[in-house]
């Protein structure tokens, strides 16, 4: 093994909290501003980056002026249904498409290879004029419903349950399991790992989504937190603290949940990008 | 003989019940997926709008693309962002792979901490960096302080258009970053480390040693990064406004799209039209990289 030298671990280090300034630095840039209060002057030069006197005022004032909390409301149960639909939906069909055989198993794998190259952007308006169709237009159900089971997911479920050994389940089926039972009993429970990402992926993928809900809500009492986030950037442009409480509620909730789970992210990433 | 008795029930069994699995799925991705592809595919060939059923125009939506001036902006900033952002995504991330690839003490902090950006919403990223870029921002604050004249960064139809892409490249960091570990994980470190005896520097190390073992990846992360980068709405939409910031200047295609078909009087078809070259080019995109991967392998 090469022994790294003192400078050259300096440098390494250096470096790492170089980056780190640029990756994390604006978010504390905009706790900080979301703390500082209208009497501190947030246009400073040299920037102040600590707050003076530091308030929650700000957070207040944001839900004064648009309905954050109902806002964050209406995310969390999009984010929430995204989950059970993800989860439920692509357990299920993994599971048909790895572990049981019948006539059209190939072309209902087809069906989803082909559903994950049409890109989400060139069938948005389509997707309107569906939910236009069936009278959903302006309902946090359209918001959830197109990506309610997402054909990565099913694709990802198939993979975890196809490499799972097939002797447990021969011994289920001798002891008279039927298909529902070794689903429940044998396939869900080793497929935990790869369930869980499937679960935080929809999650963060629903909170974080813009364009679809942009596009299908129209009311301002059903928007969720990034299309409300838009509409008061929009309107109080020329007011950065409250702005900048209205982002900080909608990236806290992620940015806890990432300390928690970070190993799941990390592996959804290795999974999710080898898909096709 | 037991099996012989069961065996009837069974099938019947088996008959119905995969398809039970399958329905969720099958229905969500039929209905709000490949339903909506074949009404774009159609409806990009009528002359529908929101509230009115269209008829058959022929290529009539692809011949007003042509005389479109919002089309050929749309066209030229959306390409320009794959041009000038997968480069950047490609290599960007790989050194910074390098950089926490060995186990020293905190790297898994920095690791987490780099990832921090891809965790939170395109629109709380985009909002911080209008604020940060903003006329007497954090930027603007720094430079003044450094004697330097503050630089209109959102007011500027080009600088607008780099701004949101350095927020693109900045935000997908730590994906890629993440997806480059593992390449380099199946990387034995002997090689680097029989170079380094051999006298190769750093950058010859680079481009002999790592270039060549994460080849593949390099490929991967440049056929996601690029169909990703074609179809940028987001950030642009949130940095110069509805309407694609100066005169319209910034528009991106997949703007276009959402501008020309919503609204009460939405051009549904032409909008369909608009959203099939998205998909076409973003097919050829993916194409192109794979290609340059098969073409480059050795035999």
């Amino acid at each position: 093994m090469r022994r790294a030298s003192g400078w050259e671990k300096a440098l390494r280090y250096l470096l790492l909290l170089a980056v780190l300034a640029l990756t994390v630095g604006p978010f504390l840039w905009q706790l900080s501003t979301s703390l500082k209060g209208t009497t501190e002057d947030i246009y400073t030069s040299p920037p102040a980056f600590l707050p003076e006197h530091p308030t929650l005022d700000n957070y207040s004032g944001v839900a004064d002026i648009v309905p954050v909390w109902d806002y964050a409301l209406n995310s969390l149960k999009v984010a929430v249904a995204n989950v059970l639909t993800n989860c439920v939906g692509a357990a299920m069909a993994g599971y048909a498409l790895a572990r049981l055989r019948f006539r059209g198993r190939k072309a209902a794998g087809l069906a989803f290879v082909m559903a994950l190259l049409v890109p989400l952007e060139s069938i948005i308006i389509a997707q309107f004029t569906t939910m236009r169709e069936l009278e959903l237009n302006n309902t946090l159900t359209a918001v959830v419903l197109p990506g309610a089971v997402s054909a990565l997911n099913v694709l990802l479920m198939r993979n975890a349950f196809a490499a799972l050994p097939y002797e447990v389940e021969e011994a289920a089926v001798i002891d008279g399991a039927n298909v529902w039972q070794r689903f429940l009993r044998i396939g869900l429970p080793s497929v935990k790992g790869t369930l869980a990402v499937v679960a935080i992926f929809a999650f963060m993928g629903a909170w974080d989504d813009f364009l679809w809900p942009l596009i299908v809500l129209s009311d301002s009492d059903k928007f969720t937190l990034t299309v409300g986030l838009n509409y008061l950037h929009g309107t109080f442009a020329n007011n950065p603290r409250l702005v900048a409480a209205g982002t900080i509620i909608a990236v806290a909730p992620l940015i806890v949940m990432f300390a928690c789970l970070q190993r799941y992210f990390f592996r959804g990433v290795g999974e999710g990008a080898i898909k096709g | 003989m037991r099996r012989h008795s069961t065996a009837p029930a069974s099938r019947t069994h088996r008959a119905a019940s995969p398809w039970l699995f399958l329905l969720p799925g099958l229905a969500v991705v039929t209905a709000f997926t490949l339903y909506p592809f074949l009404t774009t595919v159609h409806q990009a060939f009528t002359d529908t709008r929101t509230l009115t059923g269209g008829s058959w125009v022929g290529l009539e939506n692809f011949r007003t693309m042509l005389d479109d001036e919002q089309f050929t902006v749309g066209l030229r900033n959306s390409l320009l962002y794959v041009v000038m952002v997968v480069p950047c995504t490609v290599l960007l991330p790989l050194l910074l792979a390098l950089l926490v690839r060995r186990q020293i003490p905190g790297v898994t902090f920095f690791r987490a901490a780099f990832y921090t950006p891809v965790v939170a919403s395109v629109v709380v990223v985009s909002l911080i960096w209008a604020w940060m870029l903003d006329d007497r921002g954090l930027v603007n604050g720094i430079l003044t302080f450094l004697g330097a004249s503050p630089v209109a960064f959102l007011g500027d139809q080009w600088l607008l258009l780099f701004s949101a892409m350095a927020l693109t490249v900045w935000k997908g960091l730590g994906y890629y970053m993440i997806i480059y570990l593992a390449a380099l994980a199946n990387v034995p470190p002997e090689l680097h480390e029989a170079a380094a005896v051999d006298g190769a520097g750093a950058v010859r190390r680079f481009l002999s040693v790592t270039v060549p073992a994460v080849r593949s990846t390099m490929v991967l992360v440049g056929a996601l990064s690029s169909v990703a980068a074609f179809k940028v709405f987001s950030e642009v939409y949130l940095l110069a406004g509805p309407t694609g910031g100066p005169a319209g200047q910034d528009t991106t295609l997949v703007m276009l799209v959402q501008r020309v078909g919503t609204g009460l009087n939405g051009r549904v078809g032409y909008a369909s039209a608009l959203s099939l070259v998205v998909f076409a080019i973003t097919l050829v995109l993916m194409l192109l990289v794979l290609r340059a991967d098969r073409r480059e392998e050795p035999t």
